[in-house]
C-alpha cells in the first residue's frame, strides 16, 4: 500500500499545483509548522508566511507562501493561498521588494498584533531566503 | 432621389465601418478565449473557499458570537450596492444589463424606506447610474489601468468594502456582475456577500468534523474578509468574460448589418445608374426621332 495522498495548490488566479503521490507536506500553520502524512485527522488551519515543503518520492519542493488556509479530508490536501511562489524560481529584486513592502505595513501605528506579527514573520522569512 | 455620388460616398462609409466592427470581433474572440480560460481557472479557489466556510459555519454552533461579516450586523437599514461593469462601451447590452438588474433593486430598497449607498466598479456603470442616483454614489473606482484582471485589484475593492462594514457605515452589502453562461447569453446576477447567505443549507448530512487549529471563530475571523475579495474577484473574472462575449456578439450583428446595408445600398446604386443611362438614351433617340 502506498503511503501517497493528493495535494491541490490554488490561488485566485488558477490551480497552481496539483499531485497525487505526495508523501509528506509540511506547512507553516499560525501556531507553528505541521507535518502532514497520509490519514491526518481532518483539519483546517490557516497559514503564516513561510515555507511549504512538498515531499514526492525523493524530490523536495519548496514553496514561499504569504498566507492561505489549508484543508485536510479524506486524504486530499487543498491549500488555498493569495501569493505563492517557488523558491528556485524567485528573484533578489522580487524578495526585496516584498521586504520593503512587510516593512512599510509595519510602520503603521494601528497595526493589530497579529498583523505585526505576520508582516515581522514574512520578513524573517524572505530575509532568510535572500 | 439620392446622387449617384451621394449613394458611392455612402456605400464607402458603410464598408469601412463593417471593416472596424469586424476587426473588434476578432479582437473580442480573441480576448474572451482568454478571459474565458482564467474564468475557469479562477473556479476552483472560490469554490473551495466557499466550501470550507460552509463546513466552518456548520460547526458553529453559538450563532449569536459568530463573526458579523457572517451573520450581519443584525440590523436591515443601510444597503450597499456595489454595481461592477466595464470600463469600455460597444459590448451590446452588457452594461446596461447590469444596471437594469441592478436599479430595479435600488427601486426596492428605496421604496421600503431603506437607505441606499452605490459603490460603481467600472466607469460605464457610473456613467449610466450618475444621472438618476448621482447622490447615492459614494464610491467610483475604475481599473482602466491594468490590462488583465488581477487579484490585488479584487482584495482593494474587498478591503474597502470590509472597512466600510466594520465602521457601520451599512449593514447588508449586494454585488451586481454578469455571469457568464455562454457567448450569446450572460445573465445578469445579484448576490448577497455582508452577511454570507450559506445556500445550500438543506445538505446537512455531510457534515464533516474537522480538527481546527485556532479556534473555529478565529479562522473564520481570518478567512471571511478573504471570501469577500475572492467573492469579488469571481464576479470581476465572470464579468470580464462576459463582456468580451457580448462584445463578440453585438459586433457580429454589426458586421452583418453593415453587409446588408451595402448589399441594399448597392442595389439602389446600380438602379439610378441603369435609370441615369435609360433617360439619357431616351434622350437621344427622341433627340434623332425629332430631327
Amino acid at each position: 500500500m502506498s503511503d501517497s495522498f493528493n495535494l491541490e495548490i490554488v490561488n485566485p488566479e488558477k490551480l497552481f499545483l496539483s499531485l497525487d503521490n505526495v508523501s509528506e507536506v509540511v506547512v507553516p500553520a499560525f501556531e507553528g509548522d505541521m507535518g502532514i502524512l497520509k490519514d491526518h485527522i481532518s483539519i483546517i488551519s490557516f497559514l503564516k508566511p513561510g515555507i511549504v515543503k512538498v515531499f514526492t518520492g525523493n524530490e523536495v519542493k519548496e514553496l514561499f507562501v504569504e498566507d492561505g488556509i489549508i484543508e485536510f479530508s479524506e486524504n486530499s490536501l487543498s491549500i488555498l493561498t493569495s501569493r505563492i511562489i517557488d523558491v528556485k524560481e524567485i528573484k533578489k529584486d522580487d524578495l526585496s521588494s516584498m521586504i520593503n513592502e512587510a516593512n512599510e505595513a509595519l510602520k503603521d501605528e494601528n497595526l493589530d498584533d497579529q498583523k505585526r506579527f505576520l508582516a515581522n514573520q514574512k520578513i524573517d522569512v524572505l530575509n532568510r531566503l535572500n | 432621389m439620392a446622387s449617384l455620388d451621394d449613394l458611392k460616398k455612402r456605400i464607402t462609409s458603410v464598408k469601412s465601418t463593417q471593416k472596424i466592427t469586424k476587426a473588434m470581433k476578432m479582437v473580442a474572440a480573441a480576448k474572451l478565449r482568454k478571459a474565458q480560460e482564467s474564468a475557469e481557472k479562477g473556479r476552483p479557489y472560490s469554490d473551495k473557499m466557499h466550501n470550507i466556510i460552509l463546513n466552518l459555519s456548520k460547526n458553529i454552533n453559538d450563532k449569536k458570537n459568530a463573526p458579523k461579516l457572517l451573520a450581519g450586523s443584525g440590523k436591515d437599514n443601510v444597503h450597499l450596492c456595489v454595481v461592477m461593469t466595464s470600463d469600455r462601451g460597444l459590448c451590446g447590452g452588457f452594461n446596461s444589463n447590469i444596471t437594469k438588474k441592478a436599479k430595479s433593486y435600488f427601486k426596492k430598497i428605496l421604496d421600503s424606506g431603506k437607505e441606499l449607498k452605490i459603490v460603481t466598479v467600472g466607469s460605464k456603470g457610473f456613467d449610466q447610474l450618475k444621472r438618476a442616483y448621482r447622490e447615492y454614489i459614494i464610491e467610483n473606482i475604475s481599473f482602466k489601468e491594468s490590462k488583465n484582471v488581477n487579484y490585488f485589484d479584487a482584495d482593494k475593492v474587498g478591503k474597502m468594502i470590509i472597512e466600510k462594514f466594520e465602521k457601520g457605515e451599512f449593514d447588508v452589502c449586494t454585488i451586481f456582475f454578469n455571469k457568464f453562461k455562454n457567448v450569446i447569453t450572460q445573465i445578469p446576477q445579484e448576490q448577497q456577500i455582508i452577511p454570507l447567505k450559506s445556500e445550500k443549507s438543506g445538505d446537512e448530512n455531510d457534515v464533516m468534523n474537522y480538527e481546527f487549529e485556532p479556534e473555529e471563530d478565529e479562522i473564520l475571523n481570518n478567512l471571511l474578509p478573504k471570501n469577500i475579495s475572492t467573492q469579488i474577484f469571481k464576479a470581476m473574472l465572470e464579468n470580464s468574460a462576459s463582456e468580451q462575449g457580448s462584445r463578440m456578439s453585438a459586433m457580429d450583428n454589426a458586421t452583418r448589418n453593415a453587409g446588408e446595408m451595402v448589399e441594399k445600398l448597392t442595389i439602389e446604386y446600380n438602379r439610378s445608374r441603369q435609370a441615369a443611362i435609360t433617360k439619357e438614351l431616351i434622350e437621344i433617340i427622341s433627340g434623332a426621332e425629332s430631327l
